[in-house]
């Protein structure tokens, strides 16, 4: 039974892609891609910071900048704001960073129900994009399996100034090697347009979105 | 050979569905007022972009190269989905893609799948196959469950509710979530929607999505979305299974830059999409932990076939010219009796269908050009429409009253005494054409006055007067 | 007193010299719209050129192509490549027939080995607004039209010859006219073609759309460059007794004072 399916399978392989060889027909010689969009963003730091605020409060996004050393408070203030206690963060987040306070619970990994009875999650972030107002989490130790971000209603994500870039291109190149690891761009909070074109924040994925910029 | 595009090979033609829909007044509300919204907001996002048409023309490129490479890439991108733990497997049609997800499932003992929008199992009637396999497939876009939920057929390829307004979603809600209040806003049946399926995602054992784009130089795959359904069904199952049209793949993962900046702002206005996720393999610790790729030709290797349309694979399923069509935007969707509508419907339908189950959706454009003139990927529909009603014509498909009138139109337009003949002709059936009227022409138009001198008659007496 | 005349700038300056202009009157003005002809004929004799028409001519083919009738397209392109082999400038009152040309003539002369005489001839083809502003180098053609006008820009010379401001240039130089602008101009009018009689219910829903801006307007009369278009669109206001007729641009750029 196995054999005849491998057989089957096989078989479709290599129909199908007979049937692409003789449908391309004759190739040419391969002409490179016209690149001439804009690649590279032309804004200083600080221009890059306000456009990427605007976008992230155009998604109804929480923002909050501040100094490296003040990070814990400002993580105590957004926590605080949203009267978010119980708090999922990746295994490899820095503890000093953690204000007392709140119940920080390190992800060992959880059952999905446990994650789901979380307030939220804590994590940082591999780049972010200016233009789209989006993050690029590639789920690092400090950034979290995928469930940790998706599953909780609530996510607190930091994103260090110097990890921001202004374009599209710039924000695939920079994941760099960790391109194949599993990649999540999030711009805004979840959200549908699906019911009269209307947009309705927050369906399945966390339906509130802060971020801390460390300048 | 089972091909197959939902249910097009049994739907009626265009002009019947049309009439009926035309009749449907909330409908066309509806679909107006959604396509009115879209448009306007894509016109604004893409009207920010000084590159826009840089971008465009680097995708047209980019797709170009890939169908003129698509063996080599399709191999490339199944030798990197094996190494990163992937499973390839190949679908020559949509039976047999069918019956390897029904296998998969089955071979895991599972009776439930939770499913994120793929028009690929819309195409393979997917969800009928699980069904008859015992297997409960739960569609978890907000769109396609109230299209489930409401026994309907999608309508629209991104927004495929759009012809239901929220006081028609809010009942379906209503009689099939077994609720006994809900609210009337579209935050309260997003609301519901949320508290139906969370459940179901968070305990149901096998995913299936389908893909955005397949890079077939890592392997990966790459899933554009909104509501974060896409990322339940990908990251939580313990086994996934992706299924995509050979033509989704693209070359290089960089070439993500040009097609994450045209898609979100083409479908849905936005800058960029709240959600993509890009997956390469299985990674442990983190997400399903068996993942299947099933690679779908069901005729698209037909359409590669034909140079002249070929540009049809470009398509990125954007829905950006079913929203910019006059036509699309009187009828809606289902009159083009494809779950592809609008006028990429019009030719990918008849193309991978066959031209025999369609060939009334070819002439289902005025050909006004507008979605030409807003596709990311600069596919030259109406082009394509011309060279389909081509196709038709030279294999014997048109009707016989139109040959004869073309061909005695081409007689007489191939010389100018005949022509002048035939103005005589109409000038002294001018009375009579002007009682009777026109056929099709006549019900809403008047004709206009036939003149007693063409001009060419004016130009000859000029001199003379 | 003429914007133009009171800035004391001289029109005549501006305008290029004499030209022998060959008119394509295409197939369907020819039959049903002889008037657009006259009209053409009058302006631009008036302008100080010379017009020809060389009776041999019929059409341009593309109703044939359109419908998906190539045979018969391309023998009908082949003529009017012979009708107007040697002309110095080919002035079309059609956008649709010129889209033809430039968009589907390369194409087909590419399958009948005819690109030579297809790439010699598209320099010299002019839709007429496109001949007036681009070739002549007017826009003021001395025209008296006391009437609101609206211009309905069809699908052909908004998308394939980009017509942009260049018929509103010309209307706005119109001794007595109101412009008024049509709301959602952008939209297809529902004629296409054959797509009116195969698809009559959506034409003419489309129709109902178009007739609703022009109406809105207020406007008497709804030009543009396209007889097709103004042929259905013209039917429908007169179906309905509007009070809003249609009437082609060179029609409107022909009447002087007292003579319409």
């Amino acid at each position: 039974m196995v054999e005849e399916s491998r057989c089957a399978l096989s078989s479709a392989r290599e129909e199908v892609l007979a049937r692409v060889r003789t449908s391309i027909g004759t190739r040419a010689a391969e002409q490179e891609v016209i690149r001439e969009y804009r690649q590279a963003g032309q804004l200083s730091e600080p221009g890059r910071i306000n456009l990427f605020v605007d976008r992230l409060e155009d998604y109804n996004a929480g923002v909050y900048r501040c100094a490296a050393p003040d990070l814990p408070d400002t993580i105590a203030a957004a926590l605080t704001a949203r009267q978010k206690h119980r708090i999922i963060v990746p295994p490899g987040f820095p503890a000093e960073y953690l204000p007392p306070g709140f119940d920080f619970i390190r992800d060992q990994g959880f059952e999905y129900t446990q994650l789901d009875a979380t307030d939220g999650a804590l994590t940082a972030a591999t780049a972010a994009i200016a233009m789209t107002g989006s993050i690029i989490l590639t789920h690092s130790e400090t950034e979290g399996r995928r469930a940790l971000t998706l599953i909780p209603d609530y996510h607190l994500c930091i994103v260090r100034a110097n990890q921001l870039v202004e374009t599209v291109p710039e924000g695939i190149r920079a994941l760099g090697a960790r391109r194949t690891s599993p990649v999540t761009t999030i711009a805004g909070p979840s959200a549908t347009a699906d019911i009269e074109m209307t947009r309705v924040k927050g369906v399945h994925g966390p339906r509130t979105l802060d971020v801390i910029i460390i300048l | 050979m089972s091909i197959r595009v939902g249910e097009s090979a049994e739907a009626a033609t265009f002009p019947k569905a049309a009439k009926k829909l035309l009749a449907n007044t909330q409908l066309r509300r509806n679909v107006r007022r959604a396509t009115d919204t879209i448009r306007n907001k894509r016109a604004k996002v893409v009207g920010e972009m000084p590159d826009w048409e840089q971008l465009r023309t680097a995708a047209q490129q980019i797709k170009q190269r890939t169908l003129r490479n698509l063996d080599s890439y399709l191999e490339q991108f199944e030798k990197a989905c094996t190494a990163a733990g992937g499973k390839v497997h190949w679908a020559r049609d949509a039976d047999e893609a069918n019956k390897i997800v029904v296998d998969i499932i089955r071979g895991h003992g599972q009776k439930e799948v939770i499913k994120v929008k793929t028009m690929t199992s819309d195409e393979t009637r997917l969800n009928k196959a699980l069904e008859a396999a015992g297997i409960a497939p739960y569609e978890t876009d907000l769109a396609d469950l109230i299209i489930q939920l409401g026994n309907d057929k999608p309508s629209h390829i991104v927004v495929p509710a759009l012809h239901r307004n929220k006081s028609e979603i809010r009942q379906i809600f209503m009689d099939t979530m077994g609720l006994t209040e809900l609210g009337h806003k579209p935050e309260d049946l997003a609301a519901a929607a949320r508290d139906y399926l969370r459940e179901r995602f968070l305990r149901v054992k096998v995913g299936f999505s389908g893909a955005n784009f397949a890079i077939a130089e890592t392997g990966s795959v790459c899933v554009v979305e909104s509501e974060g359904n896409g990322r339940m069904c990908i990251t939580l199952p313990d086994v996934l299974i992706t299924m995509f049209g050979i033509e989704k793949i693209i070359p290089t993962f960089d070439d993500l830059e040009v097609f994450l900046q045209l898609l979100p702002r083409s479908a849905t206005g936005e800058r960029m999409n709240p959600y993509n996720s890009i997956w390469t393999g299985v990674t442990p610790g983190d997400g399903p932990k068996e993942f299947h790729v099933v690679l779908l030709d069901n005729g698209r290797t037909r359409v590669l076939a034909d140079e002249e349309s070929r540009e049809t694979l470009h398509c990125i399923r954007c829905a950006a010219c079913l929203n910019a069509c006059p036509v699309y935007r009187q009828t809606g969707g289902h009159a083009y009796g494809s779950i592809y509508s609008g006028p990429i419907g019009a030719i990918l339908t008849p193309q991978l269908q066959g031209m025999e189950h369609s060939t009334s959706l070819p002439y289902a454009s005025s050909l006004c050009g507008a979605c030409y003139e807003v596709c990311p990927v600069k596919i030259n529909i109406p082009e394509i429409l011309i060279h389909l009603r081509r196709k038709i014509v030279e294999s014997g498909g048109a009707p016989m009253t139109e040959r004869m009138g073309m061909a005695v139109a081409g007689f007489t337009l191939e010389d100018s005494g005949r022509l002048g003949a035939a103005q005589k002709l109409v000038q002294l059936g001018r009375q009579p054409l002007d009682a009777l009227g026109l056929p099709g022409w006549s019900v809403a138009r008047d004709l206009p006055a036939i003149p007693t001198e063409s001009f060419r008659e004016w130009w000859k007496n000029r001199g003379a007067r | 007193m003429h914007l133009l005349d009171t800035l004391g700038v001289d029109v005549e300056t501006r305008r290029s010299s004499p030209v022998l202009i060959s008119l394509f009157i295409t197939c369907y003005n020819d039959t049903l719209f002889p008037g657009t002809g006259r009209a053409v004929v009058r302006v631009l004799e008036r302008l100080g050129h010379t017009v020809e028409f060389r009776e041999s001519q019929t059409c341009c083919g593309q109703m044939h192509y359109n419908t998906g009738y190539h045979p018969e397209a391309v023998r009908i392109m082949r003529k009017f490549l012979q009708d107007f082999r040697g002309a110095e400038v080919i002035c079309v009152p059609s956008a649709s027939c010129v889209a033809m040309i430039r968009d589907h003539y390369p194409k087909m002369a590419a399958e009948a080995g005819m690109e030579r005489e297809v790439a010699d001839i598209l320099p010299l083809v002019f839709e007429f607004t496109e001949l007036l502003t681009d070739k002549l180098g007017v826009t003021d053609v001395g025209a008296t039209y006391p009437h609101s006008v609206t211009l309905h820009t069809s699908c052909h010379a908004l998308r394939s010859l980009h017509a942009g401001d260049r018929p509103q240039r010309l209307l706005q130089e119109v001794r007595g006219l109101d412009y008024l602008q049509l709301p959602a101009s952008d939209q297809c009018c529902g004629f296409g073609g054959t797509f009116a009689i195969k698809n009559a219910e959506v034409s003419t829903a489309m129709l109902s759309e178009k007739m609703r801006s022009i109406l809105e307007t207020g406007a008497e009369v709804c030009t543009g460059a396209d007889n097709s278009c103004l042929m259905h669109i013209g039917g429908g206001l007169s179906r309905q007794r509007a009070t809003a007729r249609c009437v082609h641009i060179a029609e409107i750029l022909a009447s002087e004072e007292g003579h319409e």
